[in-house]
């Protein structure tokens, strides 16, 4: 009885103390970016053009860029990685090929991202044509985080209990209905989680872009999607290592937005999410 | 009349035999109860006549059963279940409304008229004795409904469709004695309209409602007969001991 006692609090130690080794570098990283970065935020650094070898002014065009290639991205890779997943958990049948196909997406998550990177430069850059621009940036990042939808998805269509299926074909509906109607409402916030996780990589990745479309300082907008464009990774990037003399606050300022920026776009998808799971009652 | 006929059933999943060579005819508007101890075949015959069977992988099959004079196999799958509604164990609401839940087999027919809607889901429910229970909140979680409710929303959403038969798999299984009663008393009504075919673990269930019962063993019909002489006089030892409780 003491015995068990004692190995309970061991095992209460070892994994609170496990908890707290992950909780308080998170903590320190978004700290210490507040308190170095605010000082750089006011309205000119968010709405203007980088000055003076982006030693000032803004970084208003490397945020919007951002956020197109963050949108370009999901909205090549949702639909795709969404049909995909409906097809491997629901259709596909399950031989060796398909386990095959199935392993190899997982492993493709695990993929360095750089690879990606020039994989787009040959594919869209090059064969295609479109040249460094926010289409290859966009599609590169989409093929990045394809993986990462169609696990996920897969993850949260099979997750959706096997007997309604039952109840819905037993009632003459066909598979597709089934589908459409019964699995893939109650499919959604676990599809919304990874498309979490696939905003968050995009947004945040410089290698697959630096190829592709980022640009080293571009004080001007994009005005279609076969324009280059600045992107916040990249820009942290460059003024971190590139130029010279930038002021620190300036580096955790940009840090900083992009931050600011995953996390308000990942409020958004779990808003999304919450409205769907107050649905889900099982 | 022979609504649905089987011959020479063998059901296999993977290697092991499920069904063994079963025979037996269903007529139109009787409760065809089938009793037997676990893993006896009875829910895989049942599913067996809506095809649900085939979804599982490793199912292999042999032998016929038509209905209404057809092969099950030459009719298409969404018809064949539309005509042959199933109840499942459990009571298995989706996850929908209580109005969404007994309109949902009718929406996916291409049904979309409202008001047509309504009629077929306070039908369904009057006929599943529970549209008093639930009249005022057709719109709530079928969820929020009691064990023995949401059994009857189930009947209710599988009469909606319109089918001749209806196959209850152990409807009772998870009810209380009150709400076993009432799914019962709607089984009983049901008969006059469509054909129902029971299986049931609860022996005293298959007595009160079934107009002929069959009882399986090891994936084997050992008879079939009507129920008072199943219960009085069955021909077969096995049956005397199994509704007597000597095994089970």
């Amino acid at each position: 009885m003491r015995n068990s006692q004692r190995s309970q609090k061991i095992a209460f130690s070892l994994l609170f103390s496990a908890t707290l080794l992950i909780v308080v570098p998170v903590g320190l990283i978004i700290v210490l970016i507040i308190q170095k970065g605010i000082p750089a935020i006011d309205w000119q650094f968010l709405t203007d053009i980088p000055r003076k070898g982006m030693r000032e002014g803004g970084i208003f065009p490397a945020i919007v860029g951002t956020l197109y290639l963050v949108a370009g991205a999901i909205v090549f890779s949702l639909p795709i990685g969404l049909l995909a997943a409906i097809y491997l958990s629901e259709y596909a049948k399950d031989n060796a090929l398909n386990r095959i196909i199935k392993l190899a997406i997982v492993n493709l998550a695990g993929v360095p991202s750089v690879v990606y990177g020039l994989f787009g430069l040959a594919m869209f850059v090059v064969f295609f044509k479109f040249g460094a621009s926010i289409l290859s940036g966009s599609l590169t990042l989409g093929i990045m985080i394809l993986p990462i939808i169609i696990t996920a998805s897969r993850e949260a269509l099979e997750s959706v209990p096997y007997s309604f299926r039952e109840v819905s074909l037993s009632l003459g509906a066909s598979k597709w209905q089934t589908i459409r109607h019964i699995v893939l409402p109650n499919a959604i916030p676990g599809i919304l989680t990874g498309t979490i996780l696939g905003i968050g990589r995009a947004a945040g990745e410089t290698a697959p872009i630096l190829f592709t479309v980022a640009a080293f300082y571009l004080p001007k907008l994009p005005k279609s999607i076969f324009d280059q464009a600045m992107a916040l990774p990249y820009h942290l990037y460059v003024i971190s290592t590139q130029v010279p003399n930038v002021d620190e606050k300036i580096r955790y300022g940009t840090a900083l937005v992009l931050l600011v920026l995953v996390l308000f776009m990942n409020l958004i998808a779990i808003v999304i999410r919450y409205q769907f799971r107050k649905r889900k009652k099982w | 009349m022979v609504k649905i006929s089987v011959k020479n059933l063998n059901i296999w999943f993977d290697s092991t035999q499920a069904l063994k060579d079963v025979s037996l005819d269903i007529y139109a508007n009787e409760i065809l109860s089938i009793i037997g101890p676990a893993n006896s075949g009875k829910t895989t015959f049942l599913r067996t006549l809506n095809r649900l069977n085939e979804l599982e992988r490793q199912f292999r099959m042999e032998g016929a059963v038509d209905y209404d004079g057809v092969d099950i196999h030459s009719l298409d799958t969404q018809i064949l279940r539309k005509k042959t509604g199933m109840v499942f164990a459990l009571p298995l609401p989706l996850p929908l409304s209580i109005f969404d839940n007994v309109a949902y087999g009718s929406r996916m027919h291409g049904i979309k008229d409202k008001k047509i809607l309504l009629e077929i889901v306070e039908k369904a429910l009057k006929e599943a004795y529970l549209w008093d229970e639930v009249k005022d909140r057709l719109s709530t979680s079928a969820f929020k409904l009691s064990g023995g409710q949401q059994q009857r929303l189930c009947i209710a959403r599988t009469l909606a469709v319109g089918p001749e038969v209806i196959l209850f798999d152990e409807p009772c299984s998870g009810l209380d004695p009150i709400s076993t009663a009432k799914v019962e008393q709607a089984m009983i009504l049901l008969k006059e309209t469509y054909t129902i075919v029971l299986v049931t673990n609860n022996v005293k269930q298959a007595a009160r409602v079934g107009t002929r019962t069959a009882f399986f063993l090891s994936g084997e019909m050992v008879e079939i007969d009507k129920t008072e002489r199943i219960f009085t006089a069955p021909a077969d030892d096995r049956t005397n001991d199994y509704i007597e409780g000597k095994f089970g």
